[in-house]
């Protein structure tokens, strides 16, 4: 038989086929296949906002001055804060911002502008909600340097020079601060690990479960072709998703594709490898689908957390940075935002797809090992 | 059929532990080629073991066994192609059609194109599935499900069919059916080894053996079961056999 004729009628090809039709029918799968990708985008891509900006702030003026409302004006056009108004007292301020519509507050003394012109150093108060740290973090330095940036302004005008330093900030790969920059090209490796971890896994179990992996044992399939056509399937879905995602972060999002996107699409191979055999090993574990959809989310977490998904890694403590070494999800990261948002190739890309390389290599040969015990 | 000899299965020796627990204890049987042949016995009795071992889903842990002249262990993926097993849960995809199954099946067991197309609807016809083609195989009723399984298991025609408890749960009129389609089978020239709960279908075999605790406690045909043992039906051997067993346990 010829190697064209051989592999035509290759027992891969009816599962492969089979695999399909049970997508297609299967409504819960099928969602979460086609539905997942827009809502993920655009929870994601709108919803998680890291950067912190327009902070609703109310100002008590005590020295209705020329000077304080130059203050005010430098401190709104910072960004950080919306001045929405003034209040009489500082119990007005306590008020305000116990009722959470406001989270900032200015205080100017009554003697800001006569101290100012008698060039003596006079303090202002910035009271600020700190209940959520990254927030407050966020408007305290706003605070200092609009302080700053006022101070300088004043220190010109009196002694009628110029500032002797200027830093010109360059922010490269994403100029505007975007989350959606950092974000969307992280949902792609999110949507692969929920498609190739959990969605193939239960399907695996399913098959169990209702008996008809056994009945696929006793025909002359093999467990190559078995398991080739359990997993190729999830593959294929995989790219259509990942193509998706792409493709709406760039008409939706404004995303950069600064890289190649074949690069992209065969560095995505070992991570999906690697997912691919946490799924197969999630299901030699799992006595039924709910089972094996703990087990998943319970892989899930970490992902979405610890991945440097959401929260930059760099900001973590060390124990969960290890942690997060220990994820293909990390290391696939690193390949999606290298190649979309930099735009850099294999030459700097290439200890990340190593580790990718040995996480399917290890994960592949376990689980498959453990698969093929369960089949005899 | 292969030239391999007028035996259809050929067990000498066979013993399958799980831990301490014998489930199959030295079990000699050999069963020849065109015969309808049931494995009787309580729950537990290794009847299942034994078919999964014949089927390659177990492997042996001591013994030799041979299906339709090839080894299980060393020429597993011979005996595979000749043999069909419907198990008690059947193994249907609940969400494909009748006709997806049975095309699913036939291409796994390596049937293309024409050939399969014509095989298929004679055999949609002979088991009267043809008006149920285009419906999910979870909506059938437990009796067309079992004639769809069987279906399954036999559009290759294999040599050797095994029936594990196959009409467990499903109506009499079904069952008779059932039956008339596995003597339809046996005429052909399929060998056919069954396990049951019910005595009406035992005696509908042409040889019998009963496994008690993972032994083989009795060989023959009904007839002789009858006569050796004294009792009037297969029913009243079996409940005998079960008392002895568990007496000689005790």
């Amino acid at each position: 038989m010829s190697a064209f004729a051989r592999l035509r009628q290759s027992r891969f090809w009816p599962m492969l086929w089979k695999e399909f039709i049970q997508m297609r029918r299967d409504r819960l799968t099928f969602l979460m296949m086609t539905g997942l990708p827009a809502i993920q985008l655009v929870l994601f891509g709108y919803a998680i906002q890291t950067d912190v900006r327009h902070l609703r702030t109310v100002v008590l003026d005590e020295s209705r001055s020329a000077e304080s409302r130059a203050l005010v004006a430098t401190i709104g056009n910072t960004g950080n804060f919306d001045i929405i108004g003034n209040v009489a007292n500082r119990n007005a301020i306590r008020d305000a911002i116990q009722g959470g519509d406001v989270q900032a507050a200015l205080v100017i003394p009554p003697d800001y502008e006569r101290e100012i012109k008698r060039g003596r150093t006079v303090a202002v108060q910035m009271i600020i909600d700190a209940a959520d740290p990254q927030t407050a973090a966020a408007a305290m330095s706003g605070a200092v340097l609009a302080a700053q940036a006022r101070s300088t302004e004043i220190i010109g005008q009196r002694f009628r020079i110029a500032p002797p330093l200027e830093m010109r900030v360059r922010p490269w790969y994403n100029p505007a601060g975007r989350s959606a920059v950092y974000i969307v090209p992280g949902v792609i490796g999110i949507l692969l690990t929920i498609t190739l971890t959990l969605i193939t896994g239960i399907a695996i179990v399913r098959e169990r479960e209702r008996g008809t992996l056994e009945q696929l044992i006793v025909t002359p399939i093999g467990k190559t072709s078995l398991m080739l056509g359990k997993l190729v399937p999830f593959v294929v879905v995989g790219y259509v998703q990942m193509t998706v995602v792409l493709v709406l972060g760039m008409l939706i999002f404004d995303i950069p594709v600064r890289g190649s996107v074949p690069l992209l699409y065969v560095l995505t191979v070992p991570f999906m490898i690697a997912s691919l055999g946490v799924g197969l090993l999630v299901s030699t574990f799992a006595r039924s689908q709910a089972q094996a959809m703990q087990m998943t989310f319970f892989f899930m977490l970490p992902n979405i957390l610890l991945s440097g998904y959401v929260f930059p890694r760099i900001s973590m403590p060390l124990p969960a940075q290890w942690i997060g070494l220990l994820l293909p999800l990390t290391y696939y990261l690193k390949v999606l935002r290298g190649v979309l948002l930099k735009g850099v190739g294999l030459a700097d890309l290439w200890r990340p797809t190593l580790s990718l390389a040995a996480f399917a290599v290890v994960l592949l040969t376990i689980s498959v090992r453990r698969f093929s015990k369960t089949l005899e | 059929m292969s030239a391999a000899g007028a035996l259809a299965i050929e067990i000498a020796g066979l013993r399958k532990t799980f831990g301490e627990l014998a489930a199959v204890e030295h079990l000699d049987l050999t069963i020849t080629r065109g015969e309808v042949f049931g494995l009787l016995g309580p729950n537990g009795s290794g009847k299942t073991t034994t078919i999964r071992m014949l089927c390659g889903l177990l492997t042996p842990t001591a013994g030799k066994a041979s299906v339709v002249g090839y080894d299980v262990e060393t020429e597993a993926e011979m005996v595979r192609t000749k043999i069909g097993y419907v198990s008690q849960r059947y193994g249907l995809y609940d969400d494909l059609t009748v006709y997806e199954n049975l095309r699913f099946y036939a291409t796994v067991y390596g049937l293309h194109g024409r050939e399969r197309a014509v095989r298929l609807d004679a055999h949609l016809a002979a088991l009267g599935l043809d008006e149920y083609r285009t419906r999910l195989a979870g909506t059938l009723s437990g009796g067309w499900k079992q004639r769809l399984a069987l279906a399954c298991a036999t559009a290759h025609e294999p040599e050797m069919l095994f029936l594990d408890e196959p009409t467990a749960g499903v109506d009499p009129a079904a069952r008779r059916a059932f039956w008339n389609s596995i003597y339809e089978l046996a005429r052909h020239g399929t060998t056919i080894l069954v396990t049951t709960h019910y005595m009406d279908e035992a005696e509908r075999c042409q040889r019998l053996a009963f496994l008690s605790r993972g032994h083989l406690i009795a060989l023959g045909t009904v007839q002789e079961i009858l006569a050796l043992f004294k009792q009037p039906t297969i029913e009243e051997v079996f409940i005998e056999l079960q008392r002895r067993d568990e007496g000689a346990a005790a």
